[in-house]
């Protein structure tokens, strides 16, 4: 590796670098009055918008966020699970005034590239020196049949959350849950499985005669070792009198919301409670304003977030294609200081500065009994790609401590939200 | 781990801001003068924030790490990542990080007042 990691980003703005080549002087602007509007309140948006006013408070920031509210989709199979309230994982955005942010709560409808705009629902047109784009997903419509009232995936932390959480508390014992996971790549790997651990600890302590059917396309899935093992150690897992059955390969094809059927190549399987997860892409904006290849998802450059298909627009968290960087909230969080740092160099002039990602996930199994994930990143300058830096993060050991994961898990959401909403 | 000696001291001059550096850095010809966005800040550090709070202000029971002394940051995490110190999870995390990149953290956090 020629220049490593924290070296310097020598193409920081490839136009900081073009200015000095062709006036011979350094062309450091003031950022001063730049306009930079933020798409999206959630894990990315959020942080980007507070850190680049950190980081200038010069700059003129505006958050565009569609919802008044804000609930997290961590800590939202802890509802599920009856774990904690709704509310304790709902949060408004009042805060971020005092932080010197401008809150503009519509739904944005379009973007101009060329001319530097965002269009919003409610009719108005605001312009922009750099966009910030971290709309999360967007569902696909994978399965025939999908209902989202009958089979409400909850895979946006809300109303769907409560809903799944009142069909099972309505569900009578001795009834079946059966759960879909999509196909990869989708936001939070690990979080089917953390649901049906949820719903497994809910079922083990108010319906024990029931069952969970899980039904995943996939051949494996996030962790897989350590929630089998926390499965075994809390749910029978395994045994003739298993609470979880975990059939991977099976592609649910279709859903009947009459007959509560999901529905395979293999049989048909009945549910009395059921979330469907479909594919994912990126959210809607992201695809009308033109920031999607083919995969559905946004190609960015990795230093700035900057998107290679339309100059001046950075996409962040679930939406970017920034593997091998996982769709989760601490992935967008990181992202989101690393594209605030480079935007406020790019509106100055000055180099964009060295990235560093850190990603941590934590899951519960049951409410003492928590794992996790963690990575940390640096960027390959030599393919100017991600890379997860070599002999560090991992997996929570066999034997590690589960209480004091689960604490931490709780810690780490308090800190992060705290971060965002503080 | 990995890096190499005139990488950590770029990576520290980076850290510090310093122009003083320029010297020594490849490819320094036709590059423009390296100015931070971010003199007194840290990109290192703020990753930490999401488990240790903002500027090391723990609300959680992940230690706070806002204003301890830059030596004990550093013998922690460089404890954690040659497994002297039993963790949970930093002992994972710290062997992501240089001797260098472990110093200018602990400077950080250490100048947090
Ligand atoms: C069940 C579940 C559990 C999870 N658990 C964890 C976990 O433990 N740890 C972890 O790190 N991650 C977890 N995640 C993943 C995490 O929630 C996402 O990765 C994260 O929310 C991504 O942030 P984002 O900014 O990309 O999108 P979001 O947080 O979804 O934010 C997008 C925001 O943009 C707004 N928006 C979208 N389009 C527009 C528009 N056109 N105009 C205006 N506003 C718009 C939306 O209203 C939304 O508020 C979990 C996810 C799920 C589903």
């Amino acid at each position: 590796m020629s220049i490593s990691r924290r070296g310097f980003v020598k193409a920081a703005g490839a136009a900081a670098a073009l200015s000095t080549m062709m006036f011979g002087t350094h062309n450091v602007r003031a950022a001063s009055g730049s306009k930079v509007i933020v798409i999206g309140g959630g894990f990315g948006g959020v942080i980007a918008a507070k850190y680049i006013k950190r980081l200038d408070p010069s700059i003129d920031v505006t958050l565009i966020e569609a919802s008044t509210t804000y609930a997290t989709c961590p800590g939202s199979n802890w509802v599920i699970g009856g774990l904690r309230p709704m509310s304790s994982i709902t949060f408004d955005y009042k805060n971020l005034a005092g932080h010197g942010i401008t809150v503009v709560h519509d739904y944005v409808t379009g973007i101009d590239a060329g001319a530097k705009t965002v269009t919003l629902e409610g009719g108005n047109t605001m312009s922009y020196d750099r966009l910030v784009v971290s709309p999360g997903v967007d569902f696909a419509d994978n399965v025939a049949g999908y209902d989202a009232e009958k089979a409400p995936h909850a895979w946006k932390a809300g109303p769907q959350t409560e809903l799944l959480r009142s069909q099972l508390e309505a569900m009578p014992d001795g009834g079946t849950f059966v759960i879909s996971p999509p196909p990869n790549p989708f936001r939070c790997p690990p979080g089917p499985a953390e649901r049906i651990s949820m719903v497994a600890h809910y079922f083990k302590t108010h319906k024990p005669k029931s069952k969970i059917i899980a039904l995943d396309p996939k051949g494996k899935f996030s962790k897989q070792g350590l929630f089998v093992q926390g499965w075994k150690d809390n749910y029978g897992f395994g045994t003739d009198n298993s609470m979880i059955e975990y059939r991977h390969d099976t592609k649910v094809n279709a859903f009947n919301a009459d007959t509560m059927t999901l529905e395979t190549d293999v049989d048909d399987i009945k549910a009395d409670v059921a979330c469907i997860i479909p594919a994912q892409k990126a959210g809607k904006i992201a695809f009308t304003a033109g920031l999607t290849n083919d995969s559905g998802w946004c190609p960015v450059s990795a230093t700035s977030f900057e998107s290679t298909i339309h100059a001046g627009i950075h996409v962040i968290g679930d939406a970017s294609i920034a593997s091998p960087l996982p769709k989760s909230g601490y992935a967008a969080n990181s992202e989101a200081k690393v594209c605030a740092a480079a935007v406020v160099a790019m509106l100055k002039g000055v180099d964009v500065p060295e990235p560093a990602w850190v990603n941590t996930c934590y899951s519960l199994v049951a409410p003492n009994y928590g794992i996790s994930v963690a990575a940390v990143y640096e960027i390959n300058h030599a393919d100017g790609k991600i890379a997860s830096v070599k002999g560090a993060g991992g997996l929570t050991p066999m034997d590690g401590n589960r209480m004091l994961e689960a604490v931490f898990a709780e810690s780490w959401w308090n800190n992060i939200t705290g971060e965002m909403f503080g | 781990m990995k890096k190499a000696l005139p990488a950590l001291a770029i990576a520290m001059a980076s850290l510090l801001g310093s122009a003083a550096y320029a010297a020594d850095a490849p490819a320094a010809a036709d590059a423009p003068p390296h100015q931070s966005v971010d003199a007194g800040g840290d990109a290192i550090a703020r990753t930490c924030f999401g488990c240790h709070g903002v500027d090391g202000v723990s609300r959680g029971a992940a230690p706070p790490l806002k204003g301890l002394p830059a030596s004990y940051l550093e013998q922690a995490m460089t404890n954690f990542k040659s497994g002297a110190r039993p963790a949970t999870i930093m002992d994972r995390i710290a062997k992501g990080y240089s001797e260098g990149e472990i110093k200018a953290m602990a400077d950080y956090f250490a100048s947090l007042k």
